[in-house]
């Protein structure tokens, strides 16, 4: 899987133009440089109107900045997507299960399929969830699974994210200026609808009140503007109408959970929480936190609210525990993985240790709990001298690292400072879960800007593209 | 009911404020440079209207820790883009923009594209620009910014809670700029008597009007020659006008009332008091009294007011 030739998702293999991107590749042809350079300034302009920004960590001081939108779609054909969809669908059913099974009976580690210890001594495991029932034994109502594509049918699950996926905001604006800019290309094609997913959000949410509760009050809490992802946690809670909440703006009182208003405190049932669970109640957790909110965990125990995602959750998506992903999924529901894993060494195994060390240029390695692409090695495409320091890293904590293969991610036609070029690409579609499971039909695609690159983390450079799914297979 | 947080009510009521403010500090600035267009030789007016304006935004001591001399240049710098400076016009809409990021879903998007490209605007600015631009046009475009931000919600945001907190910021920050504005001319002259009745009298005064976009509702209003008490008259007591005393609190004690909170018996008896004194004053006891000390005093119970309502509904309880 990892060779010098990449799958390109316009030509696939050859020089012909995949039915997929036919009318995209007319649109290429037709219009000069010129116009897409205009419309390029036009979305940016719209984005930054919109307040559309990030926060960058690591540098001095955070600054406030925009994610580089391209304005080339990228297509996925009906039958892609419905294997992208089944595969999504059938990890997060698994991993549900998963969840349920540890925090309840343990019988995937009593099975042996599991090794006690890479649960138990997983710092994201809380013991404070054992035996809890939730409502529809639900723990990660809202996951982000990032794919990659090597071949015509072939993707590979990167990572789970089970905490607090972020980025959904971009699927959703990406395809508001797309639409604002390029209108004609939409009436060209029959491409799904992906503005449903707040109120999609919002139903699921509901669905999962505790018991008894017939209109249940649901709020978002942000960690507060300084956040990274702030910007998304408005937009969702104005487009869900619900409040969006800090932790001071919460207490809890008799194991319920209060707003404090201008007429007094009002009850909230369901709390999307956008915050990690080591800051969600300074009593339970950190006691340092001031974006807590003190005795949330006890009103959650006693079941007078209902978070999502649950609590603890992160034991499940760390990339060590993604390794067995695979299992969960023979384990639980008797079938084979429709989306594959990428293979994964285990550093903390002396012979995955040794294979590794001999391959540091050819090889990705992360750590176990690292996110967003920050401290991560790209063997091909690092110095001799950044191999030597990793490598001394490596060594220091070997269980702390993995290591993957390159994967020779799939490209897509993108504009750059010298017109249409390929670019290395992902996909993180969504997916839902209230009592039952849906993906919106796209997701976020993130592009490696820089030639060659095959980071596409927007905190490294990457930048984000509207993601099409065909309905209905070809262009009518 | 709409659920209003007391954070996002704060948010609203503060973001009007600050925005009303940056308004009138434009106000309070083309005063001064009107003033200082005065012929030369007029010996009265030198310098004196820079020093109100620094009294009057009560940032004297301030400016004076950083500046030797109250010169138009240092003053509009530190009024304007001087980022160290909180009440300049810069920090202003820095802050207001910082209460709108936070109050994304309590605002339309109209009311946030119209703040943050504000925003982004002035943080392009620098004071080469702005002096190139003229300063009576950048505060001209300060004062349409703020109509348009003001424009925007009155013409997009639901008639609830949110709407009613962001209104009261608006008069009550609005009625205290406009008594600080009448004060200026306290300031600048402590009657000189032979200019009492003067050309520079009079065009003080005209300065002052305009200011406050009232030159020539002065003269549909009264029909005769500007008087200092019939301005006074305008800027406290006429109901009629959108910027006078009596009416930001005509609207005050309305949104008070739509609100009414739990706890808010205080504020509403304050206001209540208040616009009584605004609604059946009468002018010539003002004057009788000392225009000075009524708009200080003035200015006293609006702050009260101000803080009762911050008790009431915009701290956590």
């Amino acid at each position: 899987m990892a060779s010098g030739k990449f799958f390109d998702e316009m030509h696939g293999d050859s020089d012909t133009v995949r039915d997929a991107y036919d009318a995209i590749a007319r649109w290429l042809a037709s219009v000069p440089a010129r116009e897409f350079k205009a419309k390029r300034k036009e979305a940016e302009v719209l984005f930054r109107r919109m307040g559309i920004t990030f926060l960058v960590y690591g540098t001095a001081e955070s600054v406030e900045r925009l994610i580089p939108f391209d304005i080339i779609p990228r297509v996925l054909t009906q039958e892609e997507w419905s294997l992208i969809e089944r595969g999504c669908l059938q990890r997060v059913h698994a991993i549900n299960a998963f969840l349920h099974d540890i925090y309840h009976d343990q019988e995937i580690v009593k099975a042996g399929r599991i090794p006690p210890e890479a649960v138990f001594t997983n710092p994201k495991y809380r013991p404070e969830m054992q035996g809890l029932d939730l409502p529809g034994d639900t723990y990660i109502h809202i996951t982000g699974i990032d794919l990659v594509r090597v071949g015509e049918r072939e993707f590979y699950v990167i990572e789970d994210n089970l905490r607090n996926p972020s980025g959904v905001s971009y699927m959703l604006e990406n395809r508001e200026v797309m639409m604002r800019l390029f209108p004609s290309l939409f009436s060209g094609h029959r491409i799904a609808p992906v503005n449903n997913y707040p109120e999609l959000l919002l139903q699921n949410l509901r669905a999962v009140a505790p018991p008894g509760v017939t209109q249940p009050t649901v709020a978002l809490m942000t960690p507060g503007i300084y956040n990274s992802a702030y910007f998304e946690h408005v937009f969702l809670a104005d487009e869900m109408g619900v409040e969006l909440v800090e932790g001071e703006d919460l207490f809890v009182k008799d194991d319920h959970v209060f707003m404090r208003t201008t007429h007094g405190p009002v009850q909230v049932d369901v709390i999307y929480r956008r915050v990690d669970d080591e800051y969600l109640d300074p009593l339970a957790f950190n006691p340092d936190s001031i974006l807590g909110v003190p005795g949330l965990l006890a009103a959650y125990r006693a079941g007078g609210v209902t978070l999502a995602n649950a609590i603890g959750t992160g034991v499940a998506d760390d990339k060590a525990m993604y390794t067995f992903v695979p299992d969960m999924i023979d384990f639980y529901l008797g079938e084979a993985p429709i989306l594959s894993n990428v293979p994964t060494w285990q550093l903390s195994k002396a012979d995955d240790l040794a294979y590794v060390l001999d391959r540091l240029h050819e090889v990705v390695v992360k750590e176990v709990g690292g996110a967003g692409g920050y401290g991560m090695l790209v063997g091909p495409a690092a110095s001799k001298a950044e191999i030597a320091a990793y490598r001394a890293r490596i060594l220091a904590d070997p269980g702390n690292f993995i290591a993957q293969p390159t994967l020779s991610l799939s490209t897509c036609p993108t504009f750059t400072e010298r017109g249409v070029a390929s670019r290395h690409v992902d996909l993180r579609p969504y997916v839902l879960t209230g009592t039952n499971s849906t993906v919106v039909p796209g997701g976020l695609t993130r592009v490696a800007l820089t030639e060659g690159s095959l980071v596409v983390n927007s905190s490294q450079g990457g930048g984000t593209k509207d993601t099409w799914v065909l309905r209905g297979g070809r262009r009518p | 009911m709409t659920i209003v947080l007391s954070r996002s009510a704060d948010h609203l009521y503060w973001m009007s404020r600050l925005i009303e403010r940056a308004e009138n500090t434009a106000r309070i600035l083309d005063v001064s440079d009107r003033m200082g267009l005065l012929p030369a030789g007029s010996e009265s007016t030198s310098g004196g209207e820079w020093d109100a304006v620094l009294e009057i935004t009560g940032d004297a001591a301030n400016f004076h820790a950083r500046f030797p001399e109250a010169t138009a240049a240092n003053v509009i710098s530190h009024m304007t883009l001087d980022p160290e400076n909180p009440s300049s016009i810069y920090s202003l809409v820095r802050a207001a923009r910082e209460n709108a990021r936070a109050e994304r879903v309590g605002i339309t998007t109209e009311m946030w594209e119209a703040l943050n490209s504000t925003w982004l605007e002035i943080s392009d600015l620098t004071a080469a620009k702005l002096a190139a631009r003229g300063y009576r046009n950048f505060f001209d475009w300060i004062k349409e910014r703020s109509h348009l931000f003001r424009g925007s919600s009155v013409a997009t945001m639901l008639r609830d809670e949110r709407y009613h907190f962001l209104r009261l910021g608006t008069f009550v920050e609005r009625a205290d700029n406009t008594a600080r504005i009448l004060d200026v001319k306290y300031h600048i002259l402590l009657p000189d008597i032979s200019d009492v009745g003067s050309a520079i009298d009079h065009f003080q005064w005209g300065a002052l009007l305009r200011s406050v976009s009232a030159y020539r509702n002065y003269h549909h209003a009264y029909k005769q020659a500007i008087t200092p008490v019939k301005v006074a008259d305008l800027l406290i007591f006429n109901s009629a006008f959108p910027r006078s005393l009596h009416s930001c609190h005509n609207e005050i004690v309305v949104l008070l009332d739509e609100i009414s909170g739990p706890r808010g018996g205080e504020a509403a008896r304050q206001a209540g008091e208040l616009h009584a004194m605004l609604h059946y004053g009468r002018i010539e006891a003002v004057f009788q009294h000392g225009l000075h000390e009524f708009l200080s005093d003035f200015i006293n119970r609006n702050n009260r007011l101000s803080s009762e309502i911050q008790s009431a509904y915009l701290v956590a309880q």
